[in-house]
């Protein structure tokens, strides 16, 4: 690595981590609405990645690169639960089961002794490396596009744009719905995990509402059009409350703002570039 | 013992019910989740907290004074946020998104500008001490939820059932655009629910505020979990079944926190809900006529 990347890297070191950890999230926000569906749980997600991926550290020391596929676990287990009796029915049980997912969630992590309660779980030992960091996200990027250009990609749009003629076309629709579901949780649970090991602290308020309507603003303001199109919409939103500092009050306005007009007047996005498929 | 906590369940599950019915009502009527909803209950116990002790209000002026102004904010907004989606006939998870954008954009903006601590309505406001009632202590604040309650309940079942608006919103419910084609302003029939949902929100959280007594602006997003929990397992868009949803909540709750844990009472209300979710999505009373996505 020459020395004027790692001087830099060091000195940024916090903001060039939260800018690839935001990638993922936006990503796994993508996955979700690629199918047409709306999951707020997102944060929550990244919350039990964040805190099993803490507690396997802090309590049995296990190696990172154990820790980070095990704590994929719990939000798929949590996203399981939850997605399949809700893919079933219409767009909105999802969204609802989701957002009561992160404060229940909340609740609980304050709540419970064993998870720290209101002080958190400190101490983490910072064991997420840039190359990690961003490795995933290039690969999480690579694999959407190669999944996005294939036959499922076209099932997936096909179910977001209309249910039903999928549906008639032979597309099993509760199983698109949910595939897309936990490959969101593995990726926001990783995200967590990432972010537990590049901060060293983790508390219970880090993973509720706020959050999780912010992972929702990088997605729509980039769009879904590609994959990287979110992650595009999550540096701008990440890196925009560094450059406006003494704003930062207003930096969840800004966040609440943008949802409402991407939705009222930029349905497609601020990169609504398409993706390039060969003729079926 | 446990009767004392039935009757402090039941009291409080009266005060969810009421926050419950007008979210209900707005996905009954409108087709809407309004994620807005849970900041009405918030605005309400403020516009209260404010008008008692700033103004010096008696809390039997400053509760309708609170609601009704919790009331227009919802008007507003929906016509601020929902109006344009409805005409163009938008799916209804944009306007979901919409409204959570919103809510977000309200919470942060209440906070930075009334600040995120815990507030006390004045002292003296309504008496504080239990007294006794067939051999059961409830307070004076509970007693005014459940009469608050059966008043506002009582008013909505009316204006519903008794009288031609009520017929054409329920028309509206029905079918949007023969109601249109009846003759019915759909626009105002959208307001009226607006503001009577948001009534009901505002009331709820002078009332709850009152129980507690710790008003602060995310309030409204933490009773959301409750509104949720309530009409799904009450049946999106089915009044009764959100009356006797959030009377069992409450109940619920309270036998939680007194024989198990209080800190677990949200995640024993969740669980509740994952578990209609997976055996009764049209809700506990509903008829299993779901609208499939």
């Amino acid at each position: 690595m020459p020395v004027w990347l790692d001087n830099f890297l060091w000195t940024y070191q916090n903001l060039v981590h939260a800018l690839g950890i935001n990638g993922l999230l936006a990503l796994s926000m993508y996955v979700v609405l690629a199918v047409g569906q709306l999951s707020l749980g997102q944060a929550a997600f990244m919350g039990l990645g964040a805190y099993s991926s803490a507690l396997l550290t802090l309590k049995l020391d296990l190696p990172f690169a154990l820790v980070l596929p095990v704590s994929c676990v719990a939000p798929v287990l949590f996203a399981l639960a939850i997605g399949t009796p809700t893919l079933r029915l219409s767009g909105v049980y999802l969204a609802i089961a989701t957002i009561g997912l992160g404060e229940v969630l909340r609740a609980v992590y304050l709540n419970v002794d064993w998870l720290g309660g209101a002080l958190g779980l400190s101490g983490i030992p910072l064991r997420a490396e840039f190359w990690m960091i961003y490795g995933l996200l290039g690969a999480a990027i690579l694999v959407l596009w190669l999944v996005g250009r294939s036959g499922i990609g076209r099932a997936m749009e096909a179910v977001r744009e209309d249910a039903t003629a999928a549906q008639v076309m032979g597309i099993n629709l509760a199983r698109t719905r949910l595939g897309a579901l936990l490959a969101s949780a593995v990726l926001a649970g990783l995200a967590g995990a990432l972010g537990a090991h590049s901060s060293s602290f983790i508390g219970p308020n880090e993973y509720g509402f706020e959050p999780a309507v912010t992972i929702l603003s990088f997605a729509l303001l980039g769009g879904i059009a590609t994959p990287l199109a979110p992650v595009l919409g999550a540096f701008i939103l990440t890196l925009l409350p560094e450059l406006l500092r003494g704003f930062s009050d207003l930096r969840l306005v800004f966040n609440g703002v943008i949802i409402v007009l991407a939705v009222l007047f930029l349905p497609e996005g601020l990169f609504p570039l398409r993706m390039r498929r060969r003729a079926a | 013992m446990l009767a004392q906590q039935l009757v402090n369940g039941v009291l409080l599950g009266a005060g969810y019910a009421l926050f419950a019915l007008g979210f209900t009502l707005m996905f009954g009527v409108l087709r809407v989740i309004n994620l807005t909803y849970g900041f009405y209950f918030s605005a309400g116990a403020f516009v209260a907290l404010f008008l008692t002790r700033d103004f010096g209000f008696s809390i039997w002026t400053a509760l309708p004074l609170a609601a009704m102004a919790a009331g227009a904010m919802a008007v507003v907004l929906d016509w601020l946020l929902l109006a344009r989606l409805r005409r163009r006939g938008a799916p209804e998870l944009a306007s979901l998104m919409v409204t959570l954008g919103g809510v977000l954009a309200l919470y942060a903006a209440s906070t930075a500008i009334l600040g995120p601590d815990i507030r006390r309505l004045p002292p003296g406001l309504i008496a504080g001490a239990p007294f006794e009632l067939f051999g059961l202590r409830v307070t004076m604040a509970q007693l005014l939820i459940l009469l608050a309650s059966l008043v506002l309940v009582g008013a909505l079942v009316w204006l519903l059932h008794g009288t031609r608006l009520g017929l054409a919103i329920r028309a509206m419910a029905e079918k949007p655009d023969a109601a249109g084609l009846m003759g019915i302003d759909t626009g105002r029939i959208a307001a009226l629910v607006s503001f009577v949902s948001g009534c009901l929100a505002g009331a709820g959280g002078v009332l709850i505020g009152l129980n507690f007594n710790a008003i602060h602006p995310y309030m409204g997003e933490t009773m959301m979990l409750r509104g949720f929990v309530v009409v799904i397992v009450g049946g999106l868009g089915d009044i009764r079944g959100a009356l006797i949803a959030g009377l069992a909540l409450g109940v619920v709750e309270v036998l939680t926190a007194g024989y198990v844990d209080s800190g677990l009472k949200e995640a024993v209300a969740f669980a509740i809900l994952v578990a209609v979710l997976w055996t009764r999505p049209s809700g506990l009373f509903g008829r299993p006529e779901m609208r499939r996505a």
